[in-house]
């Protein structure tokens, strides 16, 4: 058996957070009742004409800087022709000879915590096509244009990716990069972000491609992953079986968890490119270009750097932190209220017991039950000693589901520490006495026997015996030999 | 009679309450109603709007309000929608369609007060050169009903010279105004591509598609298009340069106008064309201006270029035709594809058809590059060819058609014969620049005219010109027998 090697490259869809449609003034909410959103340019009716929105221009810029593409200070629409009954004129405006976006690139971490840079050849704006419906219709399918005309952001990557997880790392990167430039909602349910993925195989060293196949309209990044897993499996299994892989398009069953083919090769249509006469040649200017550079936010990895920089934080940390805006900003906000000496501190609990919390209710984290400052008022209280961690858990856990603060909660339930040696020396001698048995056996040796010393005394505390003090007075005291 | 009458010489009765506007549209109504049936000039005529506008066009008089174009009747070419109104662009396939907007030239000219009195038949999508290709039948020549009026726009001038109307629309793809003008004995203005927006206007090549005027002057032309032209943020082709007065500029003097008389046009051109023309640079002399001869050495290659250029757009402009949303649907179609191409089929005439199978072959992979691309470096070529030339010289000039009106049916069979009608006509369409045809004398009865052409955006240096040649000479006064 050959030691194949897998090549992908991805053409990810981003639909564009403008307000109206790329060439109409239509509105872009998603939901509405079918053909409500669709004025007559959407509709193609004789006569009518497109303008370019001028914010879908700004936002691909955005993008294109923010992967520090070249930007075209000339890019063309073309009309890309075939017959649809959800493609109104007949034909999609995009780009295709002269994008607006030229090569860039972003880095993604492997498994190993490796740096790889994957290529983005280039990025073009496209308006999406309507939708075909077939159910609750005899004998007839129904077309709603409401998402016709909506603003696309095609970004095409470089055959950079190796397995189906790096492309997964690599989607999922455009993602959290296209929501921090607030370009894209990213909503894969309903359709604002997705891809179309190209795999090939080859013997591992070849210095060509395979034939590849494209597996169109993938909009989970598990159905990415799946996708590209079963293809790739199909391919090396076609190839030892003696066979070709043929060029063609073919969709994702996620029920069956295949790909089937769409068409070939032969059977695709002949777009017949040509620049759109109704539409002028996009011309951008070196000030426009700053000003939208000007706008730019800091970006993912930029502030993972700076957190890992200034707050001493692992890599992995970092980059969990800073995987949205939203994240990023809550964060910063618990170490503002705490103090940067704690931010280690704070990215575990907002990594740890904020994040289970959000996924556990499904919640935003700009919706999130603690606030920040209400965290880090927590989290102070293990600083200074008044409660443990582990107490804090509970804590918090209150403060999520009744919204209080946590010194209140602390008071009301009576969950301050005690740190007050004499105290904790008492309960101890009286645990001490209780276990002659387990006191025996730990001197002769059995040190596993420490933890069940600590438990009964936090058992006979509620917990609240200060963890620190306990091990040190409890170690002496199981030290110091027979009465 | 009050249809003889110039647009400035209406205006003035109209401000000086001698006639109403109602008055005027009812005069034309039933010239419409009583001439047009053996023109086929017009296909549908909106009487009651008109009279509608009419009424308040003479309210706005009555309030002191005063413009060129206020209450005075126009014939709209029917490539341009209008809400309300059946917008059919000669077609089978909209024959049934009511446009649900208007454009912005019918906006434009409704808003200074113009009455629309119908709408004009043309050839269909504006695709052709004699005004047969209509569904709705060809329109004669009211200078002899025997003949065609030339086309595309060829009702909008028969209907202006047979004064049905104070003047008319058109539009010009690669000579849809100036060649029926020069056929019919007017003055028909094709503006700079981009002077006049687009926007409702029908297409049927986007990048040479553009809007004029088809009337009894210059000096009418010139108050038309002063409130036609304008950039339009709805057509993103519309070019936003202010207007000038067109019509204050008539009388700037001519003296001192370089003319350049173009080599190609003469060559091999009819002998009494040629001295009609000949003619008519003599008067222009006598008027102050200079000729000499220049030359534009890819022009003979512009009808090749237009009939892959603009059959490639055509296919592409066409393709929202498709039975799905408006216009013809065929009878009960069994799936998809037959309702594509019944509905295509039966919808579209045998000359659209046959251009857009021209532009889709010319699109097709590979022919890109040997047609679309070789023709769109040719036409920067015929550009380069053209601007050179007006380094040396204001204006060129020339004959708008090879032949005066020919029969109806005689070269409807032969489309590349058909296609060097507009041999003359085709070059200021590929590079962009306004064209105007003025009427220059006769032969065997028929009229013929005199093409100006000019750099961009020098529409009132054409004007200017035809006007100077124009009071110099009574062509243009000429109106066809029966229609006087």
């Amino acid at each position: 058996m050959a030691d194949w090697e897998t090549v992908i490259g991805l053409e990810i869809h981003a639909q564009l957070a403008t307000r109206s449609k790329i060439f109409s003034g239509s509105a872009t909410a998603y939901g509405a009742a079918p053909n409500t959103q669709a004025d007559l340019v959407d509709l193609a009716y004789p006569g009518v004409l497109p303008v370019l929105n001028a914010e879908a221009l700004r936002m691909a810029v955005k993008f294109g800087l923010a992967i520090g593409a070249k930007i075209a200070p000339r890019s063309i629409f073309a009309r890309k022709n075939y017959f649809y009954p959800d493609l109104p004129k007949g034909y999609q405006i995009s780009q295709y000879e002269e994008p607006v976006v030229g090569k860039g690139a972003i880095s993604i971490v492997l498994d190993d915590g490796a740096v790889k840079t994957i290529g983005v050849t280039r990025a073009h704006l496209e308006e999406d096509a309507g939708k075909s419906l077939h159910e609750g219709l005899a004998n007839a399918s129904g077309i709603d244009l409401n998402r016709a005309g909506t603003p696309l952001l095609e970004i095409v990557s470089e055959p950079d990716m190796r397995s189906a997880k790096e492309a997964v790392a690599y989607m999922k990167k455009i993602h959290t990069l296209v929501r921090y430039l607030e370009i894209c909602d990213g909503n894969m349910q309903e359709g604002s972000f997705r891809c179309d993925a190209n795999v090939s195989i080859r013997p591992r060293g070849a210095a060509s491609f395979g034939t590849r196949a494209e597996i169109k309209n993938l909009n989970t990044f598990r159905f990415v992953e799946k996708a590209i897993q079963y293809e790739v499996a199909r391919q090396i299994e076609l190839i030892e079986g003696g066979g070709k892989v043929v060029q063609e398009t073919r969709l994702y069953d996620a029920d069956r968890n295949e790909t089937r083919s769409m068409r070939s090769k032969e059977e695709a249509n002949d777009y017949r490119y040509f620049p759109d006469p109704d539409l002028l040649p996009v011309e951008i200017e070196a000030s426009f270009i700053g000003t939208v550079r000007a706008s730019l936010p800091e970006l993912p990895d930029e502030k993972a750097a700076r957190f890992a920089r200034d707050f001493g934080l692992s890599a992995y940390d970092a980059g969990v932190l800073s995987a949205s805006r939203e994240m990023g900003a809550y964060f910063e906000a618990v170490v503002a209220a705490l103090g940067a000496a704690h931010a280690k501190l704070a990215a575990n609990w907002v990594m740890g017991e904020l994040s289970s919390a959000l996924n556990r209710d499904n919640v935003e984290i700009a919706a999130a039950r603690v606030s920040p400052q209400a965290l880090a008022g927590l989290l102070a209280r293990i600083v200074d000693a008044t409660i443990s961690g582990k107490i804090a858990k509970d804590v918090f856990e209150s403060m999520w589901s009744d919204g209080k603060a946590a010194d209140a909660i602390i008071e009301e339930k009576g969950l301050k520490q005690i740190t007050d040696s004499s105290a904790i020396e008492g309960v101890i001698d009286s645990v001490i006495a209780a276990n002659p048995k387990q006191l025996a056996e730990y001197r002769s040796g059995k040190d596993k026997l420490f933890g069940f010393f600590v438990g009964q005394v936090q058992k006979a505390t509620g917990g609240k015996a200060n963890p620190a003090q306990l091990n040190e007075l409890l170690k002496a005291k199981l030290a110091a030999g027979p009465k | 009679m009050l249809h003889n009458l110039s647009i400035g010489e209406l205006a003035d009765r109209l401000a000086e309450k001698r006639v109403s506007s109602v008055e005027l549209t009812r005069h034309f109504l039933a010239r419409i109603e009583r001439l047009n049936p053996g023109l086929n000039a017009v296909i549908t005529v909106t009487a009651e709007r008109a009279l509608a506008s009419a009424a308040a066009a003479d309210a706005r008089i009555a309030a002191g309000e005063r413009g060129r174009l206020l209450g005075i009747p126009l014939i709209h070419k029917d490539i341009f929608c209008t809400d309300g109104v059946r917008t059919s662009c000669g077609s089978r396939m909209l024959d049934n369609f009511i446009a649900p907007y208007d454009a912005t030239v019918v906006t434009r000219l409704e808003r200074a007060g113009a009455v629309m009195l119908g709408k004009a038949n043309m050839d269909e999508f504006a695709m052709g050169s004699s005004n047969e290709t209509s569904y709705y039948g060809p329109v004669r020549n009211p200078w002899d009903t025997s003949k065609v009026p030339g086309g595309s726009s060829g009702g909008s001038a028969a209907a202006s010279a047979a004064r049905l109307a104070a003047y008319s629309t058109g539009t010009d793809t690669g000579g849809s105004i100036r060649q029926p003008a020069a056929l019919t004995g007017l003055t028909g203005v094709k503006p700079t591509y981009g002077r006049v927006s687009r926007y409702g206007m029908i297409a049927f090549a986007s990048s040479l598609d553009q809007a004029g005027v088809l009337c009894r002057s210059a000096a009418d032309a010139a108050e038309v298009l002063k409130v036609m032209a304008g950039f339009d943020p709805k057509d993103s082709t519309s070019v936003d340069v202010p207007v000038p007065d067109y019509p204050a500029l008539l009388d700037t003097p001519l003296r001192g106008l370089k003319i350049g008389l173009l080599r190609e046009f003469f060559e091999g051109l009819e002998s009494r064309n040629a001295a009609l023309i000949q003619e008519a640079l003599k008067v222009l002399k006598a008027l102050g201006a200079e000729t000499l001869e220049v030359s534009l050495p890819h022009l003979p290659l512009s009808v090749p270029t237009y009939y892959v250029v603009a059959p490639a757009e055509c296919s592409s402009n066409l393709s929202r035709y498709d039975g799905v949303r408006f216009g013809y649907r065929c009878e009960a179609p069994k799936d998809l594809m037959d309702l594509y191409k019944r509905s295509r089929g039966e919808g579209f005439g045998a000359e659209v058809k046959r251009r857009i199978m021209t532009g889709t072959y010319v699109l097709s992979a590979g022919y890109f590059d040997a047609y679309y691309l070789k023709a769109q470096k040719v036409r920067r070529l015929i550009t380069d060819d053209f601007r050179a030339a007006f380094d040396q010289v204001d204006l060129v000039a020339g004959p708008t058609t090879p032949t005066p009106a020919f029969a109806i049916g005689a070269k409807i069979d032969d489309p590349v014969t058909m296609y060097l009608n507009d041999i003359y006509t085709i070059g200021a369409n590929l590079a962009g620049l306004p064209g105007l045809s003025t009427p220059c004398g006769f032969v065997d009865g028929l009229p013929l005219g005199l093409q100006l052409c000019g750099p961009h955006f020098s529409e009132a240096k054409l004007l200017s010109a035809a006007h100077h040649y124009q009071r110099a000479t009574d062509w243009h006064l000429r109106a066809p027998g029966g229609y006087e």
